[in-house]
C-alpha cells in the first residue's frame, strides 16, 4: 500500500463531485514517474480513483474496464454510480484471501444528477459518506485538510478550489505523494478536467 | 457412433426439431395462462384445475416469485416449471448478490431463455415442457414476456399461453387498451380466462398475480413487489364480474 505512493480525494457539492489525484508513482523513495494516471473515467458520469499498489491499480482499472463494458452491453444501459461501487466491492472481495492492494474511490452523478461519492477498503468494504472520502498514504492528510475546509452545497467553482486546497496541503506533508495533481468537477453539464502544479520536492 | 447421439434434438429432413414441436404441443395441453401489462403494472393469471375434489388445492403453486420485482407462471408440466423457478431465482440471487438491486425483466428473461435453449442442444436431455409468463417491473417500467421451450422470447402488452391460448388472444386483441390501470387489467385478465373456462370458476380454481409500479411521488425506500392475490381478493373480483 505505501510502496508506490498515492493521495486520491472526492468531494461532494452542489449538484456536482470532484475527484483529484496527485501525479506521483514511485519505488519508496525513488520518484519513477511524475504524470501516472490514478483516477479513470468508467462513463460519462462516473469516475474511479485507485490507490495502493501501481501494478494492482492498472490490473484492477483494465478489469473493471471490461466488466462495466459488458454491463454496457449485456443491459444497454450506463451503469450508475452506485450499481458500480457495488460491482467494484464484488470484484474486491473476490479475492478475499490474495486481495489487489489498492483503495478505490468511486464519484460521479447518477440518473437524477444527484451527487454520489463511495470509497471502499482492499476487500471490498464499501463506505457510503455524504461529504468525502480520502484515501492513499496521504490519507490521514487529507482526512485533516478535508475536515477542515469542506462544507456543504459549495458550487462547482467552489468545490474545485477546496479540493485543490485540501489535496495541495495534503501532499506537501506526505514524503511519497504530490508531484503534481489532477482534478475531475463532475457536473450535469460535463466534466471540467484541471492538471494542477505543486511542489516538486 | 450411435451409442454418442443421445441428443433428442436432431434437425428433421424438413428444418424442424420435432422435440420442440412436441413441447410446444405440451405446451398447448396445459392450463391457459393470461398476462396484461397495463399502464402501471402487470397482471398474470392462471388457471389451477384438479383433477379431483379431494386435492387440497391452497397448496398449489402454479405462480411463482422470484424476485421482489419479478413474478412467473406457466403453461404445460408443473415439474419442469419447479426446476426454472429454481434457476430463475439462482439467477436473481446472483445479480442482487453482484449489484445489490433486483435484475431488469429483461435481463432475467435473456438468461431463463439461455437455460431453456440449452435443452435443446444438448445430449441427453429433453427441452422443458412449459411456456413461461414473466411479470415485472424495473426501472423502464412495467414489462410482460413470454418464453417457450426453443429458447425464445417476446415482450408483449397481453398474452395467452397454453390450452385456450388461440381463443384468449382474439379476445385480448378486443378488450386490451394501452391507457388501462392495473384493476382493470385484472378484471380483463380473469374475464379472459372465464371465456374457455370449463365449468364453474371460482376463488380456488384460479390464481392471480400482480406486480405495480410504484408511482414516483414515494419512491425511494419503497420497491415493486410481486404479490399473489389472496382467495379473498379473487372472489371480491369475481363477486364484480357476475
Amino acid at each position: 500500500m505505501e510502496y508506490n505512493g498515492s493521495a486520491i480525494v472526492a468531494m461532494v457539492g452542489k449538484n456536482c463531485v470532484a475527484i483529484a489525484a496527485d501525479k506521483r508513482l514511485g519505488q519508496q523513495a525513488l520518484t519513477v514517474d511524475m504524470d501516472f494516471k490514478k483516477v479513470f473515467p468508467m462513463t460519462d458520469r462516473a469516475y474511479i480513483g485507485l490507490s495502493g499498489l501501481a501494478t494492482d491499480v492498472k490490473t484492477v482499472h483494465d478489469t473493471l474496464r471490461m466488466r462495466v463494458n459488458l454491463y454496457k452491453h449485456r443491459e444497454e444501459r450506463v451503469i450508475e454510480p452506485r450499481t458500480m461501487a457495488h460491482m467494484v466491492s464484488h470484484m474486491l472481495y473476490e479475492r478475499r484471501f490474495g486481495p489487489y492492494y489498492i483503495e478505490p474511490i468511486i464519484a460521479g452523478l447518477d440518473k437524477d444528477q444527484k451527487p454520489f461519492i463511495c470509497g471502499t477498503d482492499l476487500i471490498g468494504c464499501p463506505n457510503f459518506p455524504s461529504d468525502f472520502v480520502v484515501t492513499g498514504t496521504a490519507s490521514d492528510n487529507l482526512f485533516g485538510m478535508c475536515e477542515a475546509l469542506w462544507e456543504p452545497d459549495l458550487e462547482a467553482d467552489d468545490l474545485f478550489e477546496t479540493i485543490s486546497q485540501a489535496l495541495l496541503n495534503a501532499v506537501d506533508r506526505d514524503a511519497v505523494s504530490g508531484w503534481g495533481a489532477v482534478v475531475h468537477v463532475i457536473t450535469p453539464e460535463g466534466v471540467i478536467t484541471r492538471e494542477i502544479k505543486n511542489r516538486m520536492d | 457412433m450411435d451409442r454418442y447421439s443421445f441428443s433428442l434434438t436432431t434437425f428433421a429432413p424438413n428444418g424442424k426439431l420435432l422435440q420442440i414441436e412436441h413441447a410446444l404441443a405440451a405446451v398447448g395441453n396445459g392450463a391457459t395462462s393470461v398476462g396484461i401489462k397495463a399502464a402501471n403494472g402487470v397482471v398474470v393469471a392462471t388457471e389451477k384445475k384438479t383433477g379431483s375434489s379431494l386435492i387440497d388445492v391452497s397448496s398449489l403453486e402454479h405462480m411463482a416469485m422470484v424476485c421482489d420485482s419479478i413474478g412467473m407462471v406457466y403453461s404445460g408440466m408443473g415439474p419442469d416449471f419447479r426446476v426454472l423457478v429454481n434457476s430463475a431465482r439462482k439467477m436473481a440471487q446472483q445479480y442482487i448478490r453482484i449489484y445489490m438491486e433486483d435484475p431488469p425483466v429483461r435481463i432475467l428473461v435473456k438468461e431463463l431463455a439461455s437455460v431453456m435453449q440449452e435443452f435443446t442442444q444438448s445430449g441427453g436431455v429433453r427441452p422443458f415442457g412449459v411456456s413461461l409468463l414473466l411479470a415485472g417491473v424495473d426501472e423502464r417500467g412495467p414489462s410482460l414476456y413470454q418464453v417457450d421451450p426453443s429458447g425464445s422470447y417476446f415482450p408483449w402488452k397481453a398474452t395467452a399461453i397454453g390450452k385456450n391460448m388461440v381463443n384468449s388472444k382474439t379476445f385480448l386483441e378486443k378488450r386490451f387498451n394501452g391507457d388501462m390501470e392495473l384493476e382493470d387489467a385484472v378484471h380483463t385478465a380473469i374475464l379472459t380466462l372465464k371465456e374457455g373456462f370449463e365449468g364453474q370458476m371460482t376463488e380456488q380454481s384460479i390464481d392471480v398475480g400482480i406486480i405495480s409500479v410504484i408511482p414516483s411521488a414515494q419512491s425511494g425506500s419503497a420497491t415493486p413487489k410481486f404479490q399473489r392475490l389472496t382467495q379473498t381478493e379473487i372472489k371480491d373480483y369475481l363477486s364484480n364480474i357476475m
